[in-house]
C-alpha cells in the first residue's frame, strides 16, 4: 500500500466519479420502479384491481425498491462505520460512569459494526475492560436494534418522522434498560469465569485508512450485508405483499389498531420467538401500516423481533446466568411495551 | 516457523480466515502452524472484542471481519 501513493490518488478520483455515476443511475432507475411495476402487472393475465394484482404489484415494486435502498444505505453506512471499531468503542466506554456511559454506549451502538456471532466476545471484552455491566447492556441492546439497515429502510419507506421517532425511542430503551440493569447490581449473576477474567489490553495498530479503503469498506459491506439479508427481504416482501392484497383493512385496524390495547403486549410476545433482522421485518411493517395497524403496535412488534431474539439469548447464555437473561428480557420488553403504548397514545 | 492463532467461536468467517491464512502463507512460502482458538475465555484473554481475530507469534494483528489479503501478507512477512 505504501509504495503506490501516486496511483492511489488518481484512483480516489476514479472512485468518486464512479460512485457519482452509480448514484445517478440509481436515481434514474428508482424513479422508473413504480411505472414499471404497473406496466408489468398489466401484462400479466390477472384481473386488474383484484387482490392478486394488488399483491403482485406490491411485490414487483417493493423488491427492487427495498434492495436498491438497502444497497445505498449500507454503502453509506459502511463508509461511516470504517471510522468505528468495537475495540475503539470499548476504549471510549471503559472510563465512563453509568448514566453518561449508558448514553454514549447506546449512541455508539448505532455505528459500531456488530454481528450477533460476536456478541459473546464483545460482552466479555467490554466487561473485562472495566465497562460497567449496565453500560455494556446499553450497547448490546442498541447495536442490533438501531442499526443502519433499520433506520435507512424506515426513512426510505415510512418517512423521516417514523425513522426519527424509532431512533429516539430505541435509544431511550437502550439507555434506560442499561441504566436499570446497572442499578440492580447484578454483576454476581455473570458466569464465574467472566467475573474473574482480566483481559489484556490489545494494541492494534490503528490502520491508516485512505478514502479508497473506506469506499471499499462500504462496498464490502454491501456485498456482505445485502448478500446475507436478501432472502430475508424477499420473504418479508412476500408476507407484506400478501397482507397488502388479501388482509382486509378493517380486520387489521380492529386487531392491531390503537383501540385494541392488548395488541401491544401481544405484538411483543409474538415478536420474541420470531427471528428476523430489520431488513426482513420492515416490508411487513410497511404493509401493516398501510392497512391501518397502529404505529405503536407495529413498532413494538418490530423492536421485539429484532431486539429480543431467541438465538442471541442462547448465545449469551455462555456468559450470563439464566436469571440475568430473564432480567434483560423483562427490562427490554417493558421498555418496548411502554414505547408501543406511548406511540399509540400520541399518534392516534 | 510462525505461530498463527485464529480466534473465533466457529462462525463461517472464522473458518474462512483460517483458510486465508494457510493459503497466503503457502503462496509466500512461509512456514506456519495455524491453531484455532474457539474457547470464549481464551479469546477474551487476548483482549479482542470482535471476531475473527488473528494472533501472529503472540501479537494480535487483527480483530473483526475478514482480513484483507495484502494485510495478511504484510503480517506474515513482518
Amino acid at each position: 500500500m505504501t509504495t503506490q501513493a501516486l496511483p492511489l490518488k488518481r484512483s480516489t478520483g476514479a472512485w468518486i466519479g464512479g460512485i457519482a455515476l452509480a448514484v445517478a443511475i440509481w436515481f434514474a432507475l428508482y424513479r422508473q420502479l413504480q411505472p414499471f411495476s404497473r406496466w408489468a402487472v398489466a401484462q400479466l393475465p390477472i384481473p386488474q384491481g383484484s387482490a392478486l394484482a394488488s399483491s403482485v404489484e406490491f411485490f414487483i415494486y417493493d423488491t427492487p425498491k427495498v434492495l436498491m435502498l438497502l444497497t445505498l444505505v449500507v454503502f453509506a453506512m459502511g463508509v461511516v462505520r470504517s471510522f468505528f471499531s468495537p475495540e475503539r468503542t470499548r476504549a471510549i466506554l471503559a472510563g465512563k460512569r453509568e448514566g453518561l456511559g449508558n448514553v454514549a454506549a447506546a449512541g455508539l451502538g448505532i455505528f459500531t459494526p456488530f454481528c450477533s456471532c460476536s456478541a459473546v466476545p464483545l460482552f466479555v471484552g467490554f466487561v473485562s475492560a472495566g465497562v460497567p455491566l449496565g453500560v455494556t447492556f446499553s450497547f448490546l441492546i442498541a447495536a442490533p436494534m438501531i442499526n443502519e439497515v433499520a433506520l435507512g429502510l424506515l426513512f426510505a419507506l415510512l418517512g423521516w418522522k417514523v425513522a426519527l421517532t424509532y431512533l429516539a425511542f430505541g435509544l431511550t430503551i437502550a439507555i434506560v434498560s442499561g441504566w436499570v440493569i446497572g442499578r440492580l447490581h447484578l454483576e454476581g449473576w455473570l458466569e464465574e469465569w467472566v467475573r474473574n477474567i482480566r483481559a489484556g489490553d490489545v494494541d492494534l495498530q490503528p490502520d491508516e485508512l485512505t478514502w479508497i479503503d473506506r469506499f471499499k469498506a462500504g462496498w464490502d459491506a454491501v456485498k456482505e450485508i445485502v448478500g446475507k439479508v436478501w432472502y430475508w427481504i424477499i420473504a418479508g416482501i412476500a408476507v407484506g405483499a400478501f397482507i397488502h392484497g388479501y388482509v382486509p383493512a378493517e380486520l387489521l385496524s380492529r386487531i392491531m389498531g390503537a383501540d385494541a390495547w392488548w395488541s401491544v403486549p401481544a405484538a411483543v410476545l409474538l415478536g420474541v420467538p420470531m427471528y428476523s433482522n430489520a431488513a426482513g421485518i420492515i416490508p411487513v411493517v410497511e404493509a401493516l401500516l398501510g392497512k391501518g395497524a397502529a404505529l405503536g403496535t407495529v413498532l413494538a412488534f418490530m423492536m421485539s423481533v429484532i431486539a429480543l431474539s431467541l438465538p442471541e439469548m442462547i448465545i449469551l447464555r455462555k456468559v450470563l446466568s439464566v436469571k440475568l437473561i430473564a432480567v434483560f428480557v423483562a427490562v427490554v420488553a417493558s421498555g418496548i411495551l411502554a414505547v408501543g403504548f406511548l406511540f399509540n397514545f400520541l399518534f392516534s | 516457523m510462525k505461530e498463527v492463532k485464529v480466534l473465533g467461536p466457529g462462525c463461517a468467517r472464522c473458518k474462512t480466515t483460517e483458510e486465508m491464512v494457510k493459503m497466503e502463507a503457502a503462496k509466500l512460502g512461509i512456514d506456519v502452524s495455524v491453531e484455532k482458538i474457539t474457547d470464549y475465555e481464551a479469546i477474551a484473554k487476548f483482549g479482542i472484542v470482535s471476531t475473527p481475530g488473528i494472533v501472529i507469534d503472540g501479537k494480535v494483528v487483527h480483530a473483526g471481519g475478514l482480513p484483507k489479503t495484502n494485510d495478511l501478507q504484510r503480517w506474515l512477512q513482518a
